[in-house]
């Protein structure tokens, strides 16, 4: 895997971001989907999310094409295209652990394979986005993801930082050394509700 | 637009003797994800768990995993292996509650694209882990087959929990 982030990168010891626990089955709903069935896309973007929960989870089988077996790619918040995103990385690449902070960034990163993986390898994550309609904190995110291509693979706990207040009502990919997600990718987004 | 409640109980196991493996088969194509939450202890320590998909028990497995046993963090690869492992130095201990395992089956029920399941093993004795796997077939599974390596016999009172998440 080459990790292109276009950022400085200095290895500070991450936040240890991702457990997913079991949900209250009543309270986990799905908002909504994208099924790359039918092709590539170069444009992935859940809008109009709804107001109405307390956490989003988001997760996706993702598999980018760029020219290498994996790739970072991140998601932006609102239509912020600024450097207004932070992420902190504890990784293993199955040979060592590292971490890696990527700051003033353009988007909460995670990972996904990309196109020299061989045929058929989807990488996935499992992104929580942390009292999303808060409109007194920032917003964090805390991500599980990663790829295996026997033989090569990456495995990630990611913490994400929206530097904003504004509730979040829209989430959109944002490439880095990709033009789009490949064909048969899947992605869904679901809300959970507070007591 | 919301569809409603869908993070659904599939089916639950609780060994009321000790048992080698443990099986959920007929599993419905009608979710999008599976999440298998494992909370389990063996007769000897230190027994990785491990997944089969449809009875494949060939070397059609393989996963990366990032670690952390108290001194440091690493990681290791094992590739065309014939197991799906979902832990590693997170391992069972012989006392229930002392090994939880969370596993997420990503979009288990295509049949264009290989399999990938990210987990969770906690051991609070002797390790944490975050995986990642990858089951070189494209078939839906419809089976899970639970077993810990090298003759590992889970203890009785160990659970395990199938859940399936259906997306809009």
């Amino acid at each position: 895997m080459v990790r292109d982030w276009g950022h400085s990168v200095s290895p500070i010891l991450g936040i240890w971001a991702s457990q997913n626990y079991p949900r209250i089955t009543n309270s986990y709903e799905s908002i909504a989907t994208i099924n790359l069935s039918g092709g590539d896309s170069g444009s992935v973007t859940f809008s109009s999310i709804p107001q109405t929960y307390t956490h989003l989870q988001f997760r996706v089988f993702a598999r980018d094409n760029r020219a290498n077996v994996g790739n970072t790619i991140r998601w932006q918040f609102n239509g912020d295209t600024g450097t207004n995103y932070s992420s902190h990385l504890l990784y293993g690449d199955g040979s060592s652990a590292a971490s890696a902070a990527l700051t003033n960034d353009y988007g909460v990163a995670t990972v996904v394979s990309s196109n020299s993986a061989t045929s058929g390898v989807f990488g996935a994550f499992i992104m929580d986005i942390l009292d999303y309609t808060n409109t007194n904190k920032y917003k964090t995110t805390r991500t599980l993801g990663g790829f295996d291509n026997n033989g090569s693979g990456d495995i990630e706990l990611d913490s994400g930082l929206w530097r904003s207040t504004s509730a979040i009502n829209q989430i959109a990919v944002r490439f880095n050394s990709a033009t789009a997600l490949k064909q048969y990718s899947y992605l869904a987004l679901y809300g959970i509700k507070g007591a | 637009m919301p569809a409603g409640s869908t993070y659904s109980t599939i089916a639950t196991t609780t060994l009321g003797s000790n048992q080698s493996i443990v099986t959920f088969s007929s599993i419905p194509g009608t979710y999008t994800d599976l999440v298998l939450i494992t909370n389990a202890a063996t007769t000897v320590a230190n027994k990785d768990v491990y997944m089969h998909f449809n009875s494949d028990s060939g070397s059609n497995y393989s996963r990366t995993v990032l670690y952390g046993n108290g001194s440091s963090a690493a990681s290791d690869r094992a590739a065309n292996v014939s197991f799906g492992w979902i832990d590693y130095l997170g391992w069972t201990g012989t006392t229930l509650g002392t090994q939880v395992c969370v596993v997420n089956i990503m979009n288990y029920s295509n049949s264009t694209t290989n399999k990938t399941f990210l987990s969770r093993a906690n051991n609070a004795a002797s390790a944490v882990d975050a995986n990642v796997g990858m089951w070189r077939n494209t078939a839906a599974i419809n089976r899970i087959d639970i077993g810990a390596t090298t003759s590992g016999i889970f203890i009785t009172g160990s659970t395990f929990t199938l859940y399936g998440i259906t997306a809009a």
